[in-house]
């Protein structure tokens, strides 16, 4: 099985989704159960006071007992916010320490702010946390998170929710080539192709959640996209050929076709 | 009557003369299973910090909460 190991657990699925901006919870579940799907992340947010007590839970809806929960700090500015709302997960969650951070630089762009991010992942790291970590595509920011323990790195394509696809692939290829942790593109996926792309590229899985949570059809897209990294994995795996400009080398036989035979037989004619 | 601020909102909750702490003898305290079942929150999944520090579980049952206390009460959401 050609499985993605991260912190030491084998997962046969490449494809890592969000469950925000969905209509509701069936549309989530059934967004993410056509994903394929086994780690999903989550935000951790305050309770809304006076909500309906009966209102579901999403994980009601999406149960840790089947699904990997990857809590986040998405919307955390500050080391210190990050790292508190990952202790309230792992208490939330039973002690469990797989976790997405994420600390953010500006509300514009949603662009990570990295020296932040560093600074949280050490201290997460040391409280037993496997920090999973959402970064830009700087090759050295990666290495770096890496050096401290950091279970996988997760350079972003492009900007959050932008949809703009793979930007700079060499980066990307840069962070691969030289990681020994799992690469993860987080962000920026717009369609199928740019899943794929980052397959082919070598990385080692894609996280994304408005690019199905924001299809026409959600349900549709989670399974475009189960398969668009499946193919982007094959790709990778089976070894594309080189690109030349030109090469007369056709794919078909060159010996024994019958064209210009009449053309023989006129000029023998003559 | 003891006053918490719960997700950034000043809150009064009831406390019984039984509930009276055991922490600080002087201040009434309240647990967090009262609190939560005042909140309609009972047998959720939530995660729960006072005063920047998370109370586990073990510590739901001990009236630990005292007045002017900052609280945050979270849950899972959907996100990416």
């Amino acid at each position: 099985m050609d499985n993605i190991i991260i912190a030491g657990k084998a997962y046969s699925s490449r494809l890592l989704v969000g469950t925000g901006k969905y209509k509701d919870f069936d549309e989530t579940r059934a967004a993410v159960d056509a994903s394929g799907a086994e780690i999903i992340t989550v935000a951790i947010r305050r309770t809304n006071l006076g909500q309906n007590p009966d209102e579901p839970n999403l994980l009601d809806v999406l149960p840790p007992s089947r699904y990997t929960l990857l809590p986040n700090t998405a919307g955390c500015y500050t080391v210190e916010d990050a790292v508190r709302t990952l202790r309230l997960a792992r208490e939330l969650l039973d002690g469990h320490t797989l976790v997405k951070l994420e600390v953010l630089g500006d509300p514009k762009t949603l662009y990570p702010n990295m020296m932040e991010t560093l600074k949280a992942a050490e201290i997460l790291i040391k409280e037993g946390f496997q920090v999973m970590v959402y970064t830009s595509d700087d090759p050295i920011a990666a290495r770096q998170l890496e050096e401290i323990g950091c279970v996988a790195v997760m350079p972003l394509a492009s900007l959050i929710g932008s949809g703009m696809g793979i930007l700079n692939p060499w980066n990307l290829q840069i962070i691969i080539e030289n990681a020994n942790v799992p690469v993860i593109v987080d962000a920026g996926v717009g369609t199928a192709s740019d899943a794929a792309i980052a397959m082919e590229l070598g990385c080692d899985g894609v996280l994304m959640n408005t690019a199905i949570a924001a299809a026409r059809n959600p349900v549709l897209m989670a399974s475009a996209m189960k398969k668009a990294v499946e193919a982007g994995r094959e790709a990778y795996l089976a070894g594309r050929m080189t690109k030349k400009l030109y090469n007369a080398s056709p794919s078909s036989p060159v010996e024994g076709t019958i064209a210009g035979s009449h053309q023989q037989k006129d000029r023998d004619k003559s | 009557m003891i006053q918490l601020i719960v997700n950034g909102q000043p809150q009064r909750f009831p406390v019984s003369p039984a509930e009276t702490g055991t922490r600080d003898t002087d201040a009434v305290a309240l647990n967090v299973t009262q609190l939560l079942e005042h909140m309609g929150l009972q047998g959720k999944r939530i995660a729960i910090e006072r005063n920047g520090e998370i109370i586990p579980r073990s510590k739901f049952d001990q009236p630990i909460l005292v007045e002017g206390d900052q609280l945050e009460i979270v849950v899972a959401v959907g996100g990416g």
